[in-house]
């Protein structure tokens, strides 16, 4: 043969692996309202930035007819590309061949880009859309699934890794995007479970379809599986692209610095908290207050809204807000809302973005489930992500800081650098209410007007203790600041703490209550 | 986070605030067992029935088997008491929570 009619060989080959499960199925994907594999690397990825690997991959299944089935790249398209110029390997399953079943040399192309992604030191991004094992494999489609739980694990904490689901993500299949970083799903598209209804149906004898069990909404508002909830492929690609923006390659650098830019002026600190500690407000809007351009990238928005996380810049740096949110549950940390802080701080730590820290919360939610859930357990998370951080920690106290809550939000006692407090904060044991019930009990029931002597109680134990002034007395709070000063002393204290090295015993690792 | 705001009380205060959905989704009070009253723990199918009103049960007698997902569980007497009432018989089909049997 030439080199012409080779070239041509080659070209022609390349075709069939392109067309992924043929005209058929591709029209069944479209159908369905999804996008083919090919395409959302394409729509992900800077225009002509893709560039495949493994494409001539067979599969080595002799069995159940296996033998004389093609499956065309194995079902998953692997590769490298860039986001807004940052290089990124990335993985797309293909629904259209196999169902995007997984076999073991469809997970030889997934675990190759994965250490690929671990040795250039670039985050690794994973489109899931896919039926699960294939079962005509057997153990070694298990074998598969096992070998990236693997590398998603060695990877943790040293590139950044996102998973995308873009169609069914079930069984042992949930358990890669579980391991990763940051989830997106898609309304009425992305599906997890890790035994579908139908198994549901015959077991329990519980009747609940597909999205109610295991859809977009329910992962993002319940469960907490999935950490950005989007309308359509197209809005869950610009979050992506957003999210890559902010967080470094890897975890020997530092994110990106932007131009810095001042907060908008709509967004006016001293008018957003009521006077009331019991008023709610948005914490978002403090947020935004303090921000480079008032823009705030929000993790988990549905997900334990009591509690907000996300990313912000501050002149150009990126940082990491953790911050009670009053507008939901009053603020209050619980179970869900402590597993949200905890992996989001230990993310930050990892990834050598500063943290800071927003207070405003009455306590802990009391009730039977939160304690049989384990609340002691969850909360006790939080504790050991503060104290474990070493990366720059900045707490703002704004209002309620109390009890056992006011040590677990980055006080001073858990490593805070910089803990700075309104004149509004209230560092107490407790609230003024519950306080004064305890402590003058005896008066306030032995009183000939009870409710006049509590009510005087209160205000006492109010004037006293529901300030910042004793904690400052104590120099747990360093600074007692005007809320305007706010950006001006998250700016300082950023900047002085930019080359912060703190040195810990080595250790393996920690035992972390997970 | 569309809805009114409502009160939430805790530690002496009562705070004006949003609730959410898994907030409103939560048990608040957990089901206490009570050993005299029987319930199907699973749905599945009666196997075979050991008692008969009257009968005298002391804690741990046999009292039905109860077959779901391929296995044969035998539902024991967590008390010790006489069978009040039995609401099932062998070969039915039941779901979950149904009452089995009582006991006083």
């Amino acid at each position: 043969m030439s080199l012409r009619e080779k070239v041509f060989e080659f070209f022609k080959k390349k075709e069939t692996v392109l067309s992924g499960g043929g005209a058929k199925a591709v029209e069944k994907q479209i159908s369905m309202g999804k996008l083919t594999a090919r395409d959302r690397i394409t729509k992900l990825l800077d225009p002509g930035s893709f560039h495949e690997y493994d494409m001539f991959v067979e599969h080595k299944c002799k069995d159940f007819g296996m033998e004389n089935k093609q499956l065309p790249g194995d079902g998953v398209i692997t590769g490298t590309g860039t986001i807004s110029g940052y290089p990124v390997c990335i993985y797309a399953q293909d629904f259209t061949v196999a169902g995007g079943s997984l076999g073991y040399m469809h997970a030889r192309k997934i675990t190759k880009i994965m250490d690929h992604a671990m040795k250039l030191g670039v985050p690794i991004i994973g489109i899931n859309d896919s039926g699960g094992a294939r079962i005509q494999e057997g153990v070694n489609s298990l074998a598969g699934y096992g070998e990236i739980f693997y590398r998603n694990t060695l990877a943790s904490g040293v590139i950044p890794q996102i998973s995308v689901i873009l169609g069914p993500c079930a069984g042992g299949a949930v358990y890669s995007p579980a391991l990763t970083d940051f989830v997106f799903v898609v309304d009425k598209i992305s599906k997890m479970f890790i035994t579908g209804p139908e198994v549901i149906k015959t077991v329990l004898g519980e009747e609940i379809s597909m999205e109610e069990l295991g859809g977009a909404k329910i992962q993002c508002e319940i469960s907490g599986n999935a950490h950005f909830f989007t309308e359509s492929e197209e809005e869950c690609f610009q979050q992506i692209k957003k999210l890559v923006t902010y967080i470094p390659w890897n975890n020997r650098k530092k994110a990106d610095p932007f131009p810095p830019k001042p907060p908008k002026f709509q967004y006016d600190i001293e008018k957003i908290i009521p006077e009331s500690p019991r008023e709610p407000y948005d914490i978002r809007d403090v947020i935004r207050a303090v921000s480079d351009d008032s823009d705030f990238f929000e993790i988990y928005e549905r997900w334990a809204s009591n509690l907000v996380i996300g990313f912000s810049r501050i002149r150009g740096e990126t940082v990491g807000i953790v911050a009670n949110q009053p507008y939901v549950l009053a603020g209050v940390l619980d179970v869900d809302s402590s597993d949200k802080a905890a992996r989001f701080i230990r993310f930050c730590d990892a990834f050598n973005i500063p943290l800071i820290t927003f207070v405003d919360l009455p306590g802990y939610l009391p009730g039977v489930d939160q304690e049989y859930a384990g609340v002691i357990r969850h909360g006790a998370k939080v504790l050991y992500a503060y104290s474990e951080a070493v990366v720059p920690k900045i707490t703002i106290i704004l209002r309620k800081a109390y009890g056992g809550g006011y040590i677990a939000m980055c006080s001073r006692h858990l490593g805070a650098d910089f803990v700075f407090a309104w004149p509004t904060a209230e560092i107490a044991v407790m609230g003024p209410e519950g306080a004064a019930n305890i402590i003058f009990k005896k008066e306030i029931e032995t009183s000939t007007n009870s409710e006049e002597t509590r009510k005087a109680k209160v205000k006492e134990y109010t004037d006293k203790f529901a300030n910042p002034y004793i904690a400052a007395a104590n120099g747990y709070v360093d600074a007692i600041i005007p809320p305007r000063e706010t950006r001006d002393y998250l700016i300082h204290a950023l900047s002085v703490a930019s080359r912060k090295v703190e040195e810990r015993p080595s250790k393996k690792h920690g035992i972390p209550p997970f | 986070m569309n809805e009114e705001f409502k009160e939430l009380y805790i530690e002496g205060c009562t705070y004006k605030t949003k609730l959410t959905r898994k907030f409103g989704l939560r048990k608040i009070k957990p089901e206490v067992e009570d050993p005299k009253i029987v319930r199907a723990f699973i749905p599945g199918l009666i196997k075979s029935v050991y008692v008969k009103e009257g009968d005298g049960v002391k804690r741990g007698d046999k009292l039905l088997v109860l077959e779901a997902m391929k296995m044969e569980n035998q539902i024991l007497s967590g008390t010790k008491g006489v069978v009040k009432k039995v609401h099932t018989q062998p070969g039915k089909v039941v779901v979950k929570g149904e009452l089995l049997l009582e006991i006083e």
